[in-house]
Parts: C-alpha cells; structure tokens; sequence
C-alpha cells in the first residue's frame, strides 16, 4: 500500500525522454490500462457514475416520462446545467460510454493474455517443485522403509484417482488442479463482451413503444399509431411486424374486504389480434403474460378510466362521442384528463376535470373512495376559445393549452357541475352541452422488440457458471519429493501451494499422507472454510 | 384444520414478537460476554474468561432459539397469505433478518467468530423492530404485477445474499477495527481493549472473505433473475430503474472489492472499504429506494 508502488510504473517508463517516434509511453500506458488496479478505480468509478441516474429525473427511464419536464419547471436555473452534463440522461452520456468502455478495453487487454497463459500452462506438465519444500503450505517429511520407486507409484496413483494433472520426473511427483478456475474466469470476463454486444443489438436494431387503447379500441402496429416510440439507430421502421389489435374488454377484479381492501387482484385485457393477413384470434393479456407475436411483445403495464361522453356544440350538433382517456391520479383511480371538441361551432369547446369511480365527498373536496367504478362522477369545468390546435404543434390530449381559451363562468365564478351517468352538463348562454354517456377502462401496453435479448441472456448465463467456478473452484499443486534415505529406504517430502486466495481443502494433503502410508496427522490442524 | 388465514397471521405476528424478545436477550448474554472477554483481554486472568465464554454459549443458544422463531413467523406468515411470504417490506425485512442470522449461525458452526454475535444480533433486532413498527402491513394477497413466479427465485436469491453480505460486512468492519489495532500495538501504542479481545485480523478477513465470495454469485443470480423478470412482465429485462440501478451499484461494488483483493497493495484495508460501500449500497436498496425514490419497483406497500 505504499505510494513508491504507485509511482513505480512512471519511473520506469522510458517513453518520456526519448523522440517522438517512440512507444514506449503506449505501452506504458498500455500496461497501465491494463493493470489490475486500474480495473479496479474504473469499477469504482462505474459505481459512482451510475448513481445520478437514480437521483435526477431520466429521459428514457420508463416510470415517468414527464418527470424531466417537471423538473426542469420546478429548478429553471439548475436544470439546463444538469441536462448540459447529461445528467438527465446518464447511462447514454458520454462520460458514462467512457468508463465502460475503457473498462472493457482494460479487460480484454488483461484477459487476452491471461488465456494465453492459462492455454501454456494447460498444455505443459505442472511446474518442478521448487527446491526448498519447507517453505510451501502443509509441508510434511517423515521416513519410510518403503522403496522409493513404490511410493512415488503410490503418490501418483492416488493424485490421479483425485482428479489431479500428475506427471512424475525423477524423483518427484508434480499435480496441480483446479484449472477450471481459470477457465471460469476468463470464461465469465469475456462474456461481458458478449453481453454487450446483446445489448447493443437491442439498442441498435429493436425498438420500444407505448399505446394506451381504451375498450373497444383498434391499433395497428405502426409508428403513427404509438403514443411513444422510441426506435433504434437502424431500426427498420418501415418493416415493423404487421399486426393490428382491438381491444374487447379490459376485466379488473378488486379486493372487497379483508386488510387489503381495494387492492387489485386481477388485471386482464381480452383482446383479438390478427398476425398479417392471418386469421383473427382472441387472447388474454396480464400482467406477466404479454402477447407475443414473433418477438414483438406487448405487455400490459397500466390501466384507467375512459369515461363516454357526448359533446354537443352550439348548434347541437354531436362534435365528440367516445371515449376519453382520463389519468389515474392515486390508488382509487381518482383521475383527471380534458375534452377537446375543435369542430364545435361558434367556438371551440374543452373541459377539464376529475373523474371519480366511486365519488364520496370529504373535508378535502371530493374524491375516490373505491378503484372500481362503484359509483363514478366527473366534475368539470368549461373552456371556450381557440384550443390552439391549428398552428401544427402537436399537442398531448392529457393537457390543455389555456393560452386563448376563456373558462366559462357564472356570476363570476368557474362554472362545474358534477355527472352522474347519464346525465348532461348545460354550458350557460347555450355554448354547448356535454352527457355522460358511461364507463369504459382503458389499457396501457408497453410494445418491445428486441432481437439481442438471447445472446444477452447466454451470455448472462455463462457469465454466472464463469463466475461461480472462478469464486468455487481452488486451483493448487502438490508436490512429493521421495529421496533414498541413509539406512535404507526413502525420505519423503509433500507440501501443497495455492495459486488463489483460499487455502486448498485442508484434507487433502492428509489424505495423500495416509495414502503413502505416513503419519496420520493431528485433525486440529485441519483449517476448513466452505466451498 | 381449525387454523384459518386469520389465525396463521396472528401466530405469525407472535412468533416474530417472541423472536424479537429473545433477540434482545441474546444480545445482553452477548454484550455481556463482551464485556468480559474485553475486561479481560489485557489480564491473564482466566475466571473472567470462563464466565464470560459461558455467556456466550448462552447467547448463542438464545440466537438459534431466536431465529427459530423467526422462521416461524416467515412460515406462518406464508401460510396466512398463501403465497412465498416476501410480498412486501415488511416480509422481506422479516426473511432477510432471518437470512442475516441463518448465515451468522452458519458461519459460527465453522469458525470462531462468536465476538461478531453481538453486532449480528444487534442488526437483526433493529431489522425487525423496524419491521413490527414502521413497515408492518397485513398479510393478503400479491398486487398482480408481482404474481410472478420469478418473484420467488429472484428475491430469494436477493434476501439470502443479503443475509451473507451482512455476515461479510459485520467481518470486514470488525477487519478493520482489529486490524487498526494490530498495527498499533505494534507501533507500541495499543490502547483499544475491544479491539484487543477480537479474533486476529486475519481470521476475521478470512470470514469476509468466504462470506463475499459466497454471497456474490448469489447477488449476480438475483439481479439476471429480476432481469429474466423485468423482460417478462415490463418488456425490457435492463431499463435503469432506480431499484436495477441500485443493484448494479452494489454489485460492481462488490466486484471491485474481489478485485481490490488480487491487487497488490490494494488487498485487506483498502478492498476492505469497497465492500463496506457494496453493503451500504445493498442497504440503499433495501431501504432508501423502496422509501424515498419513486420508480416501478415501488411495492413496497408502506
Ligand atoms: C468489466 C469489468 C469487470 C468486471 C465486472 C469484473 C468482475 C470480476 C469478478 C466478479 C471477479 C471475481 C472472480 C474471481 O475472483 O475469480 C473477477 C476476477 C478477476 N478479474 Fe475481473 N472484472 C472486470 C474487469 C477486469 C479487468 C479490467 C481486469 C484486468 C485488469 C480483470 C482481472 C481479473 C482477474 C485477474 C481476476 C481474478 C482475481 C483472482 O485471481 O482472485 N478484471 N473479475
């Protein structure tokens, strides 16, 4: 731990003096890059560069997609810093690229060689033991009468029923085991390679969407029809997967007593789909259970309200009739959402508002006492104006832009009203009216495609098998020495060494000891640890 | 059966009382073995020392009387809502304590680590009395999202790792502490009894060791399971929510502590913080995502 270590590597590179036309100061850092202590810095470093992402608000994280935009509305001074340093989009900000990447060049530059060697090593007999026997672990001498040709027999013999790599040369007996270890480890290094280029795949060729469809609804897999898609580089957006969905009905059950009351215990959208021009089929999407139809899979993620409304202008003509999307807004699916009718004549009409499935006032105002529609209300309130539709910027059907609209009122006072189904809203000065038709729900799909997500899904495998026999398996030698003892028979020497950081299996040496006939040894000294 | 859903939770609630209660007399037989092994780690005096080891065993007996308790409860707990009883924080603290003390008991079968006993013990109790006050929800069925029987292997595997990670950060600390201390008395200066009275350093960075090199394949299966998990129920198996984010942390943490281990130089202290900040990013998880930080994962029902 001393500092002349860290500087050592500076001192011996020659680079610096010499001429331009050198490499030495690549291959210093080269070596540098490839050193173990660098690998672990850029692991630090990993670690602490992925934590803003979990702090600030992320573009492409999919729990929230205006999170971003809140924030920047509730910190105007420090969030165009923020969004300048990507920290709104951390894992595709360069300075994240920059250490993975150099972290994976670190480690291909370590482990390329490390499998040369392992290759060498596996393909040449275990080392000669060192000359001084004493200085390894367990060493153990005693004195046989047993020739020395018989034991070494015995010892080799006995190392190769244990699975051991034994050659033996002259007088001594060489076996090591454990290669696998290596094996594990490179093994597992190499597939996070492999499991980037997964990765990569995905993010290169698949794509992600959203559509939010409400009962009875259709949607054809097509970029125009997504709320949000998301595609990748070279995603073939004129190729997706022709499919085209409706969605039946959407069932939801709800817990009616007991501790967890009003907690879901059932979401399922029955819908009917159809795969090209191929017969149209019906199945039950919930969550866990996505359809799936060649590798382009739609999972059920979210659901809510639409309430059916009838929008008459003016001149009582019907300008809306369907369903809205209303978002839930807390556990009881209190919702709220807006109803825009462009065409009313002489002007155009919104309304904005709360939609409640089981409506009870309390000393708040009123809310949502139960999620299932029990006894749904909607309170609104009026907009008359220009719903600034016109002017080509594409606008979200969940908010209103209240630039030129007008919210009507009565004797000064917002005008709203609360509807039972059935019931009708009359806008003052017969502007227009609005009816609550009924209830409808609607459901959220997260639409995914990704090619990559098998190899990623190998490589995690290999990945794990790599590492738990990298961390699992102990590679050692053992070494016997059986020289020609003075009177008559043999000295034998037997002594282990461990080329990782746990010591080899405590019995092992004894067992070889007791093969050969030497003394038993004291069971105290058996230091174990589990595998 | 007479026993109903009702009666299940309510045994349940009572053993994980009574295990608590036990606990917490575990902990005083513990402390005060501590206190004595500390008073006597300086004397040569032995009558201390026998006093204090008999407390010890004591202490010992009432944690495995403790964490069978806790089992129990984690048991009836699951028959109470008819599922794998780690639905919602309260349960995963519950199973958790239960791993953390399962893996110290393992441990102790193997090696003579009995000083880790008190802050074991300590952090179990803490755990759970979190759990019956701040996180207690009642037994009932899974919000569907969670009805995934990838929800048994991939938080199983995330609690037992847990329990071993605190084992392995329980060592590492004590590591540090004791090594501080070597180092001093070598530089004449000792002075910390506690310190003094703890297993060699060498042995309590053997335990932490073992315990990380258990745990961490472990931790590497749980967060490909919530992977394999995450692409079945949300359509992408890595989307940096805050709890996979979480995760990831804790386990490149984790990997540069084994790497810290292999580098000269590095190995013992300093890898010896990499694994504190692995278990504090592990904690982060458990209790800072789950509380403070809205993401998908949030179920955590309190
Ligand atoms: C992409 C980032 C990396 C990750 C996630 C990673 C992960 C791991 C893990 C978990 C282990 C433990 C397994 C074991 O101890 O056998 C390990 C071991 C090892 N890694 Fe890495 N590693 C990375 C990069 C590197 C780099 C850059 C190097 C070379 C400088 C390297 C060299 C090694 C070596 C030599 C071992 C064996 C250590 C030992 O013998 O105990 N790794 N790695």
């Amino acid at each position: 731990m001393t500092e002349t270590e860290i500087a050592k590597p500076e001192e011996t590179s020659a680079g610096r003096t010499s001429t331009p036309p050198s490499w030495g100061w690549l291959r210093w850092v080269w070596r540098n890059l490839t050193s173990m202590r660098t690998a672990v810095i850029l692991l630090a470093l990993l670690a602490l560069a992925a934590i803003p992402g979990s702090l600030f608000p992320q573009r492409n994280v999919a729990s929230d997609p205006a999170a971003v935009m809140q924030y920047t509305q509730d910190h105007p001074r420090l969030a165009p810093w923020l969004d300048r340093l990507g920290m709104f989009d951390v894992y595709a900000s360069p300075w994240f690229a920059a250490v993975y990447v150099l972290l994976l060049v670190s480690m291909t530059g370590c482990v390329l060689p490390r499998s040369r060697r392992l290759w060498q090593s596996v393909r040449s007999a275990p080392p000669a033991a060192p000359r001084n026997l004493a200085r390894m672990e367990d060493h153990q001498s005693w004195e046989t009468a047993d020739e020395p040709a018989q034991v070494l027999a015995t010892a080799t013999a006995h190392l190769r029923r244990k699975r051991f790599r034994v050659v033996t040369e002259g007088n001594e007996v060489r076996a090591e085991r454990g290669y696998l270890r290596e094996v594990g480890n490179l093994a597992f290094h190499l597939s996070l390679l492999a499991l980037l280029v997964g990765i990569a795949a995905g993010k290169l060729i698949g794509f992600e969407g959203r559509v939010a469809i409400a009962e009875g609804g259709t949607f054809a897999n097509d970029r125009s029809q997504y709320d949000a898609f998301t595609p990748s580089a070279w995603t073939d957006i004129d190729d997706l997967e022709p499919l085209s969905f409706r969605l039946e009905e959407f069932d939801v059950s709800y817990q009616t007593s007991g501790p967890n009351l009003g907690q879901p215990s059932e979401f399922a959208a029955r819908v009917a789909y159809r795969s090209g021009s191929g017969e149209e089929r019906s199945t039950t999407v919930k969550p866990n259970h996505p359809l799936n139809v060649n590798e382009t899979k739609f999972f059920l993620t979210g659901n809510g309200y639409a309430p059916l409304v009838t929008v008459r202008d003016g001149r009582g003509e019907v300008v809306f009739t369907g369903p809205v999307l209303f978002l839930p807004l807390d556990g009881n699916y209190a919702s709220d959402g807006v109803i825009k009718a462009p065409d009313a004549q002489p002007t155009q009409l919104a309304f904005e508002g709360l939609f409640l499935p089981t409506a009870d006032v309390g000393p708040q105002g009123p809310y949502s006492r139960f999620p299932d529609a029990l006894d749904p209300q909607l309170f609104l309130t009026a907009y008359t104006g220009d719903l600034g539709l016109g002017d080509g910027v594409p606008q979200s059907v969940f908010t209103l832009d209240k630039d030129q609209l007008t919210q009507v009122k009565v004797d000064g006072q917002p005008f709203s009203q609360a509807l039972s189904v059935g019931e009708t809203m009359r806008l003052p000065g017969g502007q227009g009216t609005l009816t609550f038709d009924g209830v409808s729900r609607f459901a959220n799909f997260q639409v995914a495609y990704d090619p990559g997500k098998e190899i990623t899904l190998v490589a995690a495998i290999v990945m794990l098998m790599g590492l738990t026999a990298s961390l699992g398996i102990r590679r050692r030698r053992i070494w016997v020495r059986v020289t020609p003892a003075d009177g008559g028979g043999s000295r034998i020497e037997v002594a282990g060494y461990s080329l990782t950081r746990r010591e080899p299996p405590p019995a092992e040496i004894a067992d070889l000891v007791t093969a050969i006939r030497g003394p038993v040894i004291d069971a105290s000294t058996s230091k174990d640890s589990p595998a | 059966m007479i026993f109903n859903e009702q009666t299940w939770a309510e045994l349940s609630n009572g053993f994980v009382y009574s295990a608590i209660a036990v606990y917490a007399l575990a902990m005083l037989m513990y402390a005060a073995e501590t206190a004595g092994r500390v008073a006597g780690a300086d004397t040569v005096a032995a009558r201390p020392h026998a006093r204090s080891a008999l407390l010890g065993a004591f202490g010992t007996s009432l944690t495995v009387l403790a964490f069978l308790l806790n089992l129990g409860g984690v048991v009836a707990r699951g028959l109470a809502a008819s599922r794998v009883p780690w639905g919602n924080m309260y349960e995963f603290v519950l199973v958790c304590a239960l791993a953390a003390g399962g893996a110290y008991l393992a441990f102790l079968s193997k090696r003579p680590i009995r000083a880790f006993g008190v802050w074991i013990v300590a952090i179990v109790l803490l755990a759970l009395g979190l759990a019956v006050t701040v996180l207690y929800a009642p037994a009932g069925e899974l919000v569907p999202v969670l009805n995934s029987y990838w929800l048994v292997i991939h938080v199983a595997a995330a609690i037992v790792g847990g329990g071993v990670f605190t084992v392995g950060a329980v060592a590492t600390g004590l590591f540090l502490v004791r090594r501080r201390q070597e180092r001093r008395m070598s530089a004449g200066v000792a002075r910390d009894r506690y310190a003094a009275s703890l297993p060699a350093a060498q042995t309590l960075e053997q335990v932490a060791h073992t315990a990380h090199i258990f745990a961490f394949p472990i931790w590497t299966f749980a967060v490909i399971a919530g992977a394999i998990w995450a692409e079945n129920s949300w359509g992408r198996y890595w989307g940096w929510d805050p709890k996979e984010t979480w995760a990831f942390i804790t386990w490149v943490f984790y990997a540069a502590y084994l790497h810290a281990q292999s580098t000269a130089g590095w190995r013992g202290v300093r890898a010896s913080w990499f694994a504190l900040a692995g278990y504090a990013a592990f904690l982060f998880n458990f209790f800072g995502v789950n509380l403070w930080i809205t993401g998908l994962h949030s179920y955590a029902g309190v």
